[in-house]
């Protein structure tokens, strides 16, 4: 039986009263052409910019690299500001804002004000099946507005794109990142130009065009994609969510990491597993736990953090194995498209956050991470996509290869909705039976599956 | 005719403003020394001090990413096209 964990308060009235995001952008986009403003229209202002790798200061700008050494550029947080205690938190409306002393802006949101607070779904079944103490899910399968954890790094990234007076808002995407662009710059009323590889799945496809986005569709693999994308960034100054935005964009990742921890009842797990494809979530997600173990409202060890790649797409995998210090790019070759990124911008980092915290990377086949998405399914009512599929059989892997322990309490990621990739599953789930509206029609099926289920219980082993 | 190659906006101040530089030479990485050459400003940024691409940039030739042409041994024609983007983007 599956027990929910989440605690979050609704949203009260006066969080669903305010003005609609669409009026609000309207008014902050008016002026034409890519003019960025010198600071916030909006009442939210981003915070400014310092290099990781050579400690340059930017101020507050749509940029992401370091105009000295081109490293990348993270938001610097004032380390004087006031920051809430667990009770303050828990008192607020139920989206990632409640942690907005985190996220890197200084002043209220205005846009995707109730993206986050997705439940922590208990599922021991899947315990059992790692040979753990417990294990959680953490379900940005149901994410709002559109089922992934994309959703997230969408909100702090419009609210960037807006507070700069951007005109255009887009991403380079493998599907996910696509759909939450499309929505939230739709309910922003900001164009939307979205750049996809052109044999995307039909899901991700429709949930980008229904939202009135220029949808293109570009010949070849994602990181064709990226490339062009960091050109039109260049070119034309639209606000490219994982290009220019990325520095403010990445950080709505850590609020996973925050919400797993209050769900906890304010304590961390053990481990924690998560699908690789740029390599920025588990960065995030080591950043967000630290975050709150610093400020107190954690205490313990941090977790040790597991990534989860697919074979036909595993560079940050391998590195993590091979215990190198430069990414391999590759070619990739999976049906796990939305973690099919063979040159992670962000893999030396991820293999570095997997190795120093303790904990490990999988990467696995195809027809495993299929199986993962069916055990997820039959075990918790959960439906991922590939990714989750993916990530709860690199959990397996990672627990036969003895990697998490019989007193390990885990928390696995699953970042998207299974229907939104179908055609991963379809093949090997066979046809229903169609039968006349008839009891007779219905009496043989029925029969043959309670034989089956007896033969089935005879045949489980009792270990 | 020399072998073209196409800067983002952060390295082109490094190129007395150009977006597009060109070169000539046998391989990339020979086409990069002479861009070098007349741009000494962007050396730095687009060599390593091994004398590999600079890290924090990734290169594709005729659309291709070089690490899975040779690198700057991958040989040149004229008439290539290079493009340089930033390497940190996307995910």
């Amino acid at each position: 039986m599956l027990r929910m964990t989440t605690t979050f308060a609704p949203l009260p009235p006066s969080a669903s009263a305010v003005p609609s995001d669409h009026e609000s952008a309207a008014d902050s986009t008016r002026t034409a052409g890519r003019t960025i403003a010198s600071g916030s229209r909006r009442g939210i202002d981003p915070l400014p910019l310092a290099c990781r790798r050579c400690g340059a200061r930017f101020d507050p700008a749509p940029i992401a690299i370091c105009e000295e050494c081109l490293g990348p550029l993270d938001p610097v947080y004032d380390p004087l500001r006031s920051l809430p205690d667990r009770a303050t938190i828990a008192a607020r409306p139920a989206s990632l804002w409640r942690y907005r002393e985190w996220l890197p802006f200084a002043g209220p949101p205005t846009l995707s004000l109730d993206t986050g607070c997705t439940p922590l779904v208990d599922a021991p079944a899947l315990a059992r099946a790692l040979g753990v103490a417990r294990v959680w899910v953490k379900n940005d399968s149901v994410s709002h507005p559109t089922l992934s954890f994309k959703d997230r790094v969408v909100a702090a990234a419009i609210n960037a794109a807006a507070a700069f007076g951007l005109d255009t808002f887009g991403c380079a995407s493998t599907g996910n990142l696509a759909n939450a662009v499309a929505a939230q710059a739709a309910r922003a009323g900001i164009p939307a130009w979205i750049f996809i590889p052109h044999d995307l799945e039909l899901g991700k496809v429709i949930g980008t065009l229904v939202y009135g986005a220029h949808v293109v569709r570009v010949q070849g693999t994602y990181d064709d994609v990226n490339r062009l994308c960091v050109q039109v960034a260049d070119r034309y100054g639209w606000g490219i969510a994982n290009v220019n935005l990325r520095s403010y964009y990445g950080e709505g990742s850590k609020t996973v990491a925050f919400e797993i921890a209050e769900q906890l009842g304010w304590r961390l797990p053990t481990a924690v597993v998560a699908p690789m494809a740029g390599g920025s979530l588990v960065t995030k997600l080591r950043k967000g736990f630290a975050e709150f173990h610093h400020a107190g409202l954690v205490e313990g060890p941090l977790p040790r953090l597991y990534g989860a790649q697919a074979t036909g797409c595993a560079p940050i995998a391998r590195l993590v194995e091979s215990q190198g210090d430069r990414i391999i790019p590759e070619v990739p070759h999976t049906i796990a498209r939305s973690i099919a990124i063979g040159n992670p911008a962000d893999g030396l980092t991820a293999a570095s956050a997997l190795r120093e915290t303790g904990g490990w990377a999988a990467a696995v086949t195809d027809d495993a991470l299929v199986r993962g998405i069916r055990l997820l399914a039959e075990s918790t009512g959960i439906f991922t996509e590939t990714a989750g599929g993916a990530t709860v059989a690199a959990a397996l892997d990672l627990a036969r290869a003895g990697r998490l322990r019989a007193d390990d309490e885990v928390v696995l990621c699953i970042t998207g909705n299974g229907l939104k990739t179908v055609e991963a599953i379809a093949p090997v789930l066979g046809e229903s039976p169609v039968i006349a509206p008839r009891l007779r029609d219905l009496e043989p099926l029925v029969q043959a599956a309670a034989t089956r289920a007896a033969t089935a219980r005879l045949t489980v082993p009792t270990s | 005719m020399p072998i073209t190659i196409t800067l983002p906006n952060v390295l082109a101040r490094l190129a007395e403003g150009h977006r597009t530089v060109a070169g000539t030479g046998g391989t990339l990485g020979d086409v990069v020394a002479d861009v070098s050459n007349q741009f000494p400003s962007l050396r730095a940024r687009l060599v390593d001090d091994g004398g590999n691409p600079y890290p924090f940039v990734t290169y594709y030739l005729n659309d291709e990413d070089i690490r899975f042409a040779g690198g700057f041994g991958a040989p040149v024609r004229d008439g290539d096209e290079v493009i340089i983007v930033p390497a940190v983007a996307g995910g």
